[in-house]
């Protein structure tokens, strides 16, 4: 079974990405970084990573999510955060990201304001 | 009566996912809570990773070595690679602003957040150990 799965769902002009498992070293990681590139490649420059059922992040996940910040930001695009769950907030806090991502607690928030 | 356990592995990315599930079954046999496991489990995770890639750089002819330990007051755990070490003042600080935005580096600060006591050794015989105690 992979690590994790992604879904993508479309919102108007932002792209939802829902992911469900582990964003660790290896295919975690992976599967994330092919996804932000495939999305991109399709002129998707508007991401909400929704966290919320992502059990598992190392540092090579949380490492993932700032390559994904920075290769959306250098489309002119922007990405922001759904749902971290507590152990992610932790780490987001220790690592002081909480600072550079944009979080949020409800999808209709989020999506009001990328416009 | 302080119960030990000690493993080698093979210098490869599974190796990671291989080091926390035997710790997680270590910790748990010794009674730790589940707030303790999950900081062993990605202090072993974040230690093996920087073992495999670091340290011995996916070289298959270099192991990575692993211990648990039950102190009674808690779990010692070691992961020693056989690379050429380096210095731990020399880790640029992942939370600095400058920082911020890199990719990699936020392993050791995670080891040090969520374990009581993290030290690095060089040991007879060449390579980097790290030795990291978590507390019940």
């Amino acid at each position: 079974m992979a690590d994790i799965n992604i879904t993508e769902r479309q919102a108007g002009d932002v792209t939802i990405l829902d992911l469900d498992g582990k964003v660790t070293i290896g295919e975690g990681s992976v599967a994330l970084r092919s996804t932000i590139r495939r999305v991109l490649g399709e002129g998707k420059t508007k991401l909400l990573l929704n966290l919320g059922r992502v059990g598992y992040i190392d540092s090579s996940g949380i490492g993932e999510l700032v390559s994904s910040f920075t290769a959306v930001n250098k489309e002119g695009g922007t990405l922001k955060l759904l749902n971290l769950t507590e152990k992610i907030q932790d780490l987001l806090a220790i690592t002081k990201l909480l600072t550079v991502f944009d979080v949020y607690e409800d999808e209709g928030e989020a999506l009001s304001s990328f416009n | 009566m302080t119960e030990q356990t000690e493993f080698i592995l093979p210098s490869v990315i599974e190796s990671v996912d291989m080091a926390a599930a035997k710790a997680e079954s270590f910790a748990r046999a010794i009674g730790l809570a589940d707030d303790a496991i999950y900081a062993i489990d990605l202090a072993v995770r974040e230690s093996v990773a920087n073992a495999v890639k670091h340290g011995n750089k996916f070289d298959k002819d270099k192991d990575v070595e692993v211990t648990f330990a039950d102190t009674g007051s808690g779990l010692e755990i070691t992961v020693r690679d056989y690379g050429t070490g380096f210095s731990i003042e020399d880790i640029p600080d992942p939370t600095d602003r400058e920082n911020l935005l890199k990719t990699n580096g936020r392993g050791i600060l995670f080891m040090r957040s969520f374990m009581d006591e993290v030290d690095w050794d060089n040991p007879d015989g060449g390579g980097l150990m790290v030795k990291m105690v978590k507390n019940r």
